[in-house]
């Protein structure tokens, strides 16, 4: 049973396309365990065809229709192709990024049991892997933009509330929190944020350099 | 059941079209002009039969009304005219290759086009990959509910009708959120946009959909 979803907002920039990649990561992963948001990016796409629709035509080229009629006959014969559904803990456009599944990610510790993977995507945002050993905390820290944190193992809690798989915590600049991993089970989650964490003590400012945060 | 679509069986020639030049010329003559298509048409027959017979005389018809609207929208997104032409171009194609992907209970015609070239327009201007959710588990119970089409057809049109009589200043931030200019944290300035019942329609297909596969 999934309780945090995504924003409105990011629902509809997603559909809109003009998300930063590592949101719109953080994105694709929840919808694919949670069909309540699905739902709704699908009527935001809906609002994206009414824009379509009522777009000022533009003046196509003269041979445009028989130019698009010569790439379909160049192109690739129609296939059906089998569905993308995955079988393993990482939804599949997670995987699409580590290139399998758990035992795939390519981890490195930055101390205190704590292990991240950072994912290739562009640059105007950083998406992370992270793996808390069960019971400990992520350091102490601030945020400047948006930080969006996607449970897909175990549960952690802060002075919030508490997140389990499928949950999104979407957190802003006012939001100041110390996330602890539940005792019982590693806590592995998805991360992306648009600009460097503010992180409280000394130990984690020198962190925070390993961290690449 | 989905009709798996053959791949096309003669080449095309492009007198075949002709015909159809007074329908294309009447669409791109409109250049400039908004368009106010206060009901709007269902091409889901066009898209049934592009999928199940190729028919270019269909995708004619649906590249003579979108084709134009698809190069505006890419335009105003920030492409140049000679790239917003290729890339439309790219749009329809995909669309006769993917015929066999559009689900009428999920999105309508125009919907569907819309996300195509969305996705283009991450790809081409934006150069970065789009990650996608999860596909749908599929299979020949999977062939959408009638009733579920037509219902969503009813609530699109409602949604249109309702982002049409929105005060000006709303509707033209929901059309910068879709052009391209909004950030996520300004996208939260904009309030109402009335989705709640289609996205209960579209709700109730998946369910229905998921239910099928179990
Ligand atoms: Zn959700």
């Amino acid at each position: 049973m999934i309780n945090h979803h995504l924003t409105p907002e990011l629902m509809m920039a997603y559909s809109a396309g003009t998300l930063p990649e590592a949101f719109a990561l953080v994105v694709a992963t929840h919808v694919s365990m949670c069909d309540g948001c699905r739902a709704e990016i699908d009527s935001f796409d809906a609002v994206g065809g009414c824009m379509v629709e009522d777009a000022r035509a533009a003046a196509l080229s003269v041979d445009s229709l028989e130019a698009t009629m010569r790439l379909i006959a160049q192109g690739p014969a129609t296939t059906k192709q089998m569905p993308r559904l995955s079988s393993g803990t990482l939804p599949s456009p997670l995987q699409d990024y580590v290139g399998g599944d758990l035992d795939a990610i390519k981890w490195r510790s930055i101390g205190m049991g704590v292990k991240q993977a950072i994912l290739p995507t562009s640059s105007d945002a950083t998406a992370r892997l992270l793996y808390i050993p069960a019971g400990s905390a992520v350091p102490d820290h601030g945020h400047r933009g948006t930080e969006l944190t996607l449970v897909l193992q175990g549960a952690f809690s802060d002075d919030e509330d508490r997140f389990a798989r499928g949950d999104v915590e979407v957190a802003n600049e006012d939001l100041q929190h110390t996330p602890v991993a539940d005792i019982g089970m590693d806590c592995i989650c998805l991360a992306a944020t648009d600009a460097p964490l503010k992180f409280n003590a000394f130990i984690p400012r020198l962190a925070q350099r390993f961290l690449r945060i | 059941m989905l009709t798996s679509v053959n791949t096309m069986e003669r080449p095309i020639a492009p007198s075949e079209f002709r015909a159809h030049s007074a329908v294309y010329r009447e669409a791109t003559s409109q250049t400039g002009k908004p368009n106010v298509s206060s009901t709007t048409k269902d091409w889901t027959a066009h898209i049934i039969a592009i999928r199940d017979k190729q028919d270019q005389v269909a995708f004619a018809d649906l590249f003579a009304h979108f084709a134009p609207r698809v190069k505006g929208f890419l335009m105003k997104s920030g492409a140049d005219a000679s790239l917003a032409e290729e890339c439309t171009q790219e749009v329809m194609a995909t669309l006769w290759r993917k015929a066999h992907m559009f689900d009428p209970a999920r999105a309508s015609v125009a919907t569907w086009i819309f996300t195509i070239a969305r996705n283009k327009k991450i790809d081409a201007l934006r150069k970065m990959r789009r990650p996608e959710p999860e596909d749908l588990p599929w299979g020949p119970e999977a062939e959408p509910d009638q009733a579920d089409a037509i219902g969503l057809r009813q609530e699109t049109e409602q949604l249109a009708d309702a982002i049409k009589q929105l005060p000006d200043k709303q509707r033209k931030l929901i059309e910068q959120a879709y052009f391209g200019d909004l950030s996520h944290s300004e996208i939260a300035e904009i309030t109402g946009l009335p989705l709640g019942t289609i996205k209960s329609r579209i709700r109730l297909a998946l369910d229905r959909l998921r239910h099928a596969m179990n």
